[in-house]
């Protein structure tokens, strides 16, 4: 990681400060204020809309091999995502995914 | 109400939120362990689940961070996670907006994803229950979460520093991640949201310090909403 310490504290505090904003918006400061329905339902996709972008190229290019596709990452990350989708339980996800990397990468080598 | 029924209140929050004590404890240990790794200070990562108090939103920050991204995007796209929190606020209002800010105040500080989930669905079942009831189950409900936050972070950043490089740590943030939103992937509006994120994602990779996962992710956002809001009016 390349970040000066002050970075590293502006990024901590940042996100921070602008989390509890968030959290403290309506139920705080914006008192009676209501969302409309529209502004709700777009919020409602907010996590399932930055996640899978964000961990698409990491799956695909991971740093670790310097960018080149890996079998093992990318069945990994199959692994944990239909165990997600099929069990709904977030540890079964996490161990499966983790069992599936390290018998490929033992596999494979 | 009396003191006794508000004390009630706060054990049965206590009691529902414990559960989730399960969920906590593996990504904070892992968020310790990783940021650690990555080169963050023991203080540093502390200071992170203290202020921040949101897994997703921190282990996001990382990904960025190892991507070498300006120290505005990082910022910018863990908040990005995080605005979904503004829609739990608002639903929240309703319930709590009439008790104390100082009660108010540290409501806002531990509203993370369990707690809302735990205590709306609580306001659904009961809600003739006075604010001092409801705020009581709510800071009940979000004491376990809160607590093992901090405890696992310790624990993975104390841990972390002896993880040897064979255990290929460097993908357990794509895999906490896959575990925390397959199972989010509830509706054909859910597929299609995360489906757009990933697909313009991909498209846009050639865009440096990953601007294309802002416009992915705001695609995403409204092909969510859109689908959901076009299924809805077919049922009705």
């Amino acid at each position: 990681m390349t970040y000066s310490t002050t970075a590293i504290w502006v990024i901590i505090i940042g996100i921070g400060l602008g989390t509890y904003m968030i959290r403290f918006s309506f139920m705080g400061a914006l008192g009676r204020a209501r969302l409309p329905e529209w502004a709700m339902r777009l919020l409602r996709y907010t996590p399932v809309a930055v996640i899978p972008g964000l961990i698409a190229p990491m799956v695909l290019w991971p740093a670790a091999t310097a960018g080149e596709p890996d079998p093992a990452r990318i069945a990994a990350a199959l692994a944990a995502a239909v165990l997600g989708v099929f069990t709904k339980n977030v540890v079964i996800a996490v161990l499966g995914g983790a069992a599936t990397l390290y018998l490929m990468l033992y596999l494979i080598g | 109400m009396t003191a006794a029924t508000t004390k009630t209140d706060f054990w049965r929050g206590l009691r529902d939120g414990s559960p989730f004590i399960l969920a906590v404890m593996p990504f904070g240990l892992l968020f310790g362990a990783i940021a650690t790794e990555a080169g963050l200070d023991f203080f540093q990562v502390m200071s992170m689940s203290i202020l921040v108090i949101a897994g997703a939103a921190q282990f996001t920050a990382l990904a960025q961070m190892q991507d070498a991204a300006p120290v505005a995007l990082v910022i910018a796209a863990a908040l990005m996670v995080n605005m979904r929190m503004a829609m739990y606020s608002a639903s929240l209002a309703p319930h709590l907006g009439a008790a104390p800010l100082w009660q108010r105040a540290i409501a806002a500080y531990i509203l993370v994803d369990n707690t809302y989930a735990v205590s709306i669905s609580e306001y659904e079942r009961n809600p003739d229950n006075a604010t001092a009831g409801k705020i009581a189950y709510y800071f009940g409900s979000a004491v376990p979460s809160w607590v093992f936050w901090y405890f696992s972070t310790f624990l993975g950043a104390y841990l972390g520093q002896s993880i040897p490089p064979e255990w290929a740590l460097d993908f357990a943030v794509p895999i906490a991640f896959i575990a925390i939103f397959a199972p989010l992937l509830r509706t054909i509006a859910h597929v299609a949201a995360a489906l757009t994120s990933i697909v313009v994602t991909l498209i846009l990779a050639f865009l440096p310090y990953s601007i294309g996962l802002f416009i992915a992710a705001g695609l995403a956002m409204v092909v969510g909403a859109e689908v959901e809001r076009r299924i809805l009016r077919r049922t009705l």
